[in-house]
């Protein structure tokens, strides 16, 4: 896609900030001790500080700082030795303290970036402005009755992490991408699980279009997209209606929209017409959130190897293409899945195995790497296999297909199969033999300088020894043999 | 041995020890006292069944030679402090019914030193006011009266009822709240002992909040010492409230007697209002005399920002009550007035459930934190407000402890001051400023006005340093020899 | 700082409280009066002075990440003005 969007009146361009609101993966909620799992019963995981109790008091949970601290560092954000909370008021109804306590003038990180690996194997560098701690609302259920809101909150008070972009993004793939990676960077450091069904990762989309070259447009926020592609739908859509409107003479409204899944349309949020006013000040129930330089650092030091780290160590230690390299770490539980096929292997061979014949079977059967019918054990076999020349890259792609129906090992499968490659050229001579018998015209075209022909030889032998003649040996005593 | 009702905690205390009285009786007896004093209105609730129980388990307790600090003796609680299962209101319309499933940390404490529950006292409406009469349960009346007079007296706020039922003596004593002066300011117009403990010193946990930077609980008592006894029990680290101090309790009651020879006492020359009733600047100087009679040398002080105390205290209390009070929307507890849509059953359930000066101080701070004011307002009244802590700061680097009138006047009528909200506010003019620096400050009978009222002095200390407090606040009752009892007691 | 009745029903809107246009006139003129009366604090000389918001000289203090709370929903709703299924309800809101 083409950063321009071309329109009657010329060329527009897309701009894109984005909001992410991660749920921290911790046990019990930021500022009350009741618990955060999904999908339980409603108000089973409420305490009365999560409910907005009269007298009720926040005490911070000490291990969802640390995960902020985490995420900061992963996004080479500067972890601030002291953050504030403070109070934003607003009336809602799964609101239930009248306000959210989060953090407005002093985040716990400030600045940061997010690499995006482009298809093309390049990289774009995306600017993050801050991330701060807060916490989630209740759920409102609109559907259950004709005239009522059912309100369950069970989120209440659940650790989020809101992550503010810089308006760096250009395009809907962009911001895709930016969600996928950040979603990615989240998951190694093991600091949200970056469920997007499940809204533990929430996007706010901020488009806005303008004529290159000039000043930034006025922006609308569409909330609560709830999957990547969803995502890409509303800027496109946001965008397209934008450059309609202005072109249309008409003046885009900064508001909030909400976008609507089924028709890949926005419309403007009812719930936020009226002027909100959030008032923000310092929570007084909360004194300013303090923390150890020797903390931030120590923090820092146990990050795990991320995504960008290892892409470059796979470029450079196994000699991938950025692009391979750039797919095989997007997911954590696929970059180990590679390393244990490749340990010992020819890495290039292995990446190839990975990233198309079981990515291609966990494709057809909808399955997740960590259910993969395929161990990376067994892939790893499979490929030793091929690279001890017992079986030929074609038996093993045949071989693989039983695995994955199966799950038996590839030796298992190659010996019941009898799939085994021969290179005895004894064999594979008198094969020839009778290929060149049976097909004496092919021969003598193939005397008379028409050289192509040796595939098609190729292709017989190989058929006439099931496929299982050794494809370099067949090359060679073939050439040999029709030479005459 | 005086009448039950008569005593002092120390002394049903050593009653109870010694067996000359049983928690059932001195039970009983306080609450026949507070059958024949409900024409005060003291109470919202009262829990005559829970407080039988309470007593007769404090007795078994007492029977095997054991028991707390407080065993068997019986207390009023401000309707502020949640109970478990009992009706908390707040003094508010729109708590209507709401029954906490929770205990609260101070009250909790209290039950585990083997205190008895009498009920929950009435007071102003989510502890906004200075004299109890913005309560939705009505107002308290003060059981002094001026001498020869009929008119009924407001008992001060917003621990009113509190106040009204230590005088009263229908309770031993009771759990009040401080936020620019309700514990004191009351204590002052019913000749009773309050003290607010240093900001952190009582967990705000379970307590409903009006104002949580400024908020303190604290006793309301006969005696200093009973003071001391009831602090003690109230008073420690708790961590479900960020703000608690995790420093250890000193012994109150062992500070009492300390008495004050050696000390500085500051005389801030600020307190000395133009217009300030006469009565009250001559208690002053008596207290003053006092002191150094006792051995304790007064010294002329400067809190230069004395004046902006109830401006600072006018903005942020108020700020801090609005977003406070957001959570009374009729959806999780409490009273609900009907709307079509969302936002309708909050105005409507909001402006039912509000009395008029709650409405007043919601929107005071609502409007004082909103786009374009905030600066101007909230912001800069909490600059003013650290200017207010610095004045104290620098004010101890020469004297131990301050001495000022507690009040700018005796009781005044039921009814008066309301309809000038400023006129009302100004009751706090000496008590505000130990909320905004946080620091302890006591309330101790001086004597009586003309009229026959009782008069208060305060004693401001160095933040955690209660022991000094009650120390100069004991001094300060023994030369005043306060004896006097209102004719409104049971 | 006078306030208008306008202001006053903005703010009234803001705080969610619900004020008769009768009452707006009395109510401006009682709260004018009040931030008139604050407006004093434009004397002192503030130049340099950090605001002010707790005065609790300490550290915020983090809590282990444990499970010790909720668990009961019946606990949670019993006080509730209305309520269905284990839910709170309100009026219909469309978002």
């Amino acid at each position: 896609m083409s950063a321009l969007i071309k329109e009657q009146t010329g060329e527009w361009e897309v701009v894109i900030g984005l909001e992410i609101h991660a749920q921290v993966i911790s046990k019990a909620k930021l500022f009350s001790g009741a618990a955060t799992a999904f999908g339980a019963e409603p108000n089973t995981q409420v305490s009365f500080v999560d409910a907005g109790f009269p007298g009720m008091l926040p005490v911070i949970n000490k291990y969802c700082v640390e995960q902020a601290i985490k995420t900061g560092h992963g996004i080479n954000g500067t972890v601030n030795p002291v953050s504030v909370f403070d109070r934003k008021n607003y009336f809602y109804a799964d609101l239930p303290q009248g306000y959210q306590i989060s953090q407005y003038q002093q985040p716990i990180v400030s600045g940061g970036t997010v690499i995006l690996d482009m298809p093309d194997g390049s990289t774009r560098k995306i600017g993050v402005t801050r991330l701060h701690l807060e916490q989630d609302a209740g759920k409102s259920l609109h559907d259950q009755h004709p005239s009522q809101s059912y309100i369950d909150l069970n989120r209440s008070g659940v650790a989020l992490m809101e992550i503010v972009s810089e308006p760096d993004m250009r395009t809907a793939e962009e911001a895709g991408l930016y969600i996928k990676k950040l979603r990615s960077i989240l998951r190694y450091l093991g600091t949200c699980d970056g469920n997007m069904e499940e809204g533990s990762l929430r996007c706010d989309c901020n488009v806005s279009v303008r004529k290159p070259g000039q000043p930034f447009g006025t922006r609308t926020e569409t909330k609560n997209v709830n999957s990547v592609r969803y995502v890409m739908q509303a800027i496109e859509y946001e965008a397209r209606r934008q450059i309609e409107v202005i072109e249309g003479g008409g003046e885009i409204k900064q508001e909030t929209r909400l976008f609507d899944p089924g028709k890949g349309t926005t419309r403007p949020m009812r719930s936020k017409e009226h002027a909100h006013d959030y008032r923000y000040f310092p929570d007084p129930d909360l004194l300013p959130l303090e923390l150890d330089p020797a903390w931030i650092e120590q923090v820092k030091r146990g990050l795990p190897e991320l995504p960008d780290e290892r892409k470059a160590r796979y470029i450079s230690e196994y000699k991938l293409t950025p692009y391979d390299a750039g797919v095989l770490v997007a997911e954590q539980e696929t970059a180990q899945f590679y390393e244990t096929v490749a340990k010992g292997r020819d890495p290039k061979l292995a990446s190839n195995w990975v990233t198309t014949e079981l990515f291609g079977a966990l494709n057809r059967t909808n399955k997740a790497i960590q259910d993969s019918p395929v161990s990376a054990k067994a892939l790893g076999g499979l490929i030793d296999l091929i690279s001890d020349g017992t079986i030929s890259g074609r038996i093993a792609k045949e071989v693989f297909e039983a695995m994955v129906e199966t799950g038996k090992e590839a030796a298992a499968i190659v010996e019941e199969k009898g799939l085994r490659q021969v290179s005895d050229t004894g064999a594979i001579e008198k094969a020839i033999d009778e290929v060149m018998a049976k097909n004496q015209d092919k021969v003598a075209e193939y005397r008379s300088g028409k050289e192509k022909l040796l595939g098609f030889f190729v292709g017989q032998t190989m058929k006439a020894t099931g496929g299982k003649a050794n494809p370099g040996v067949v090359n060679e005593l073939l050439k040999k043999k029709l030479a005459g | 041995m005086a009448a039950p009702t008569r005593m002092t905690i120390a002394e049903a205390r050593k009653a109870l020890k010694a067996k000359k009285i049983s928690s059932a009786e001195l039970t009983d007896a306080h609450l026949k006292a507070m059958e024949a004093t409900r024409g005060l209105n003291a109470f919202i609730t009262e829990t005559p069944e829970r407080a039988r129980a309470d007593a007769r388990r404090a007795d078994a307790v007492l029977a095997k030679g054991e028991g707390g600090s407080l065993e068997g003796i019986p207390l009023g609680i401000k309707d502020l402090f949640c109970t478990e299962g009992v009706l908390t209101t707040a003094g508010s319309h729109i708590l209507d019914g709401f029954k906490p499933p929770y205990e609260s940390t101070v009250s909790a404490k209290l039950w585990q030193a083997g205190a008895v529950m009498l009920g929950k006292l009435n007071m102003d409406e989510f502890a906004m006011g200075s004299s109890n009469m913005t309560s939705y349960h009505g107002a308290v009346k003060n059981p002094w009266r001026k001498k020869g007079a009929n008119s009924d007296l407001v008992p001060g706020g917003s621990s009113g009822g509190s106040a009204a039922a230590v005088a009263a003596r229908s309770v031993m004593g009771a759990t009040a709240t401080d936020t620019g002066g309700s514990i004191r300011q009351p204590a002052a117009f019913t000749g009773t002992v309050g003290i607010k403990p240093t900001y952190g010193r009582c967990s705000r946990w379970g307590i409903v909040a009006f104002a949580s930077s400024l908020d303190q609980a604290g006793p309301i008592a006969r005696t200093v010492e009973d003071a001391a006894i009831m602090l003690q029990a109230m008073s420690g680290h708790d961590p479900k409230d960020s703000t608690s101090a995790d420093l250890p309790v000193p012994n109150f009651e062992a500070a009492v007697e300390r008495g004050v020879k050696g000390l500085r006492i500051g005389i801030p020359k600020e307190y000395k209002l133009d217009g300030a009733p006469k009565e009250i600047q001559d208690l002053w100087e008596q207290g003053i005399a006092w002191l150094k009679e006792a051995g304790a040398t007064p010294v002329d002080i400067t809190l230069p920002h004395t004046k902006y105390a109830l401006p600072v205290y006018y903005v942020i209390a108020p700020a801090e009550a609005s977003s406070n009070l957001a959570r009374y929307d009729g959806v999780r507890f409490g009273l609900r007035v009907p709307g079509k849509t969302l936002d309708e059953m909050y105005e409507n359930t909001r402006a039912a459930g509000f009395g008029a000066e709650v409405k007043r101080r919601i929107l005071i701070g609502t409007y004082v934190l909103s786009a374009g004011y905030y600066d101007a307002y909230y912001l800069r009244a909490q600059r003013v407000r650290s200017l207010i802590a610095r004045d104290f700061t620098e004010a101890y680097k020469q004297v131990d402890a301050v001495l000022t009138p507690a009040t700018p006047s005796a009781a005044f009528a039921i009814g008066e001051k309301m309809d000038d909200p400023i006129a009302m506010y100004l009751n706090d003019v000496f008590t505000v400023t130990a909320n905004l620096a946080g620091l302890p400050g006591i309330s101790v009978p001086g004597g009586l006005n003309t009229d026959g009222l009782p008069l208060g002095l305060q004693v401001i200390g160095k933040a955690f340093d209660e022991e000094t407090v009650f120390a100069v606040g004991r001094a300060l009752e023994k030369a005043a020899n306060f004896t006097a009892l209102p004719e409104g007691m049971a | 700082m006078s306030l208008d009745k306008d202001t006053v029903r903005k703010v009234a809107t803001l705080a969610r409280i619900k004020v008769p246009d009768s009452d707006l006139d009395h109510m401006a003129k009682e709260l004018s009066g009040v931030l008139g009366w604050i407006e004093q604090l434009n004397e002192v000389d503030i130049a340099g002075v950090q605001p002010m918001t707790s005065v609790a000289q300490m550290r915020l203090k983090m809590r282990a990440d444990e499970v010790r709370d909720g668990g009961d929903a019946e606990k949670v709703t019993q006080n509730a003005p209305e309520g269905a299924h284990g839910f709170f309800v309100v009026p219909k809101v469309v978002e």
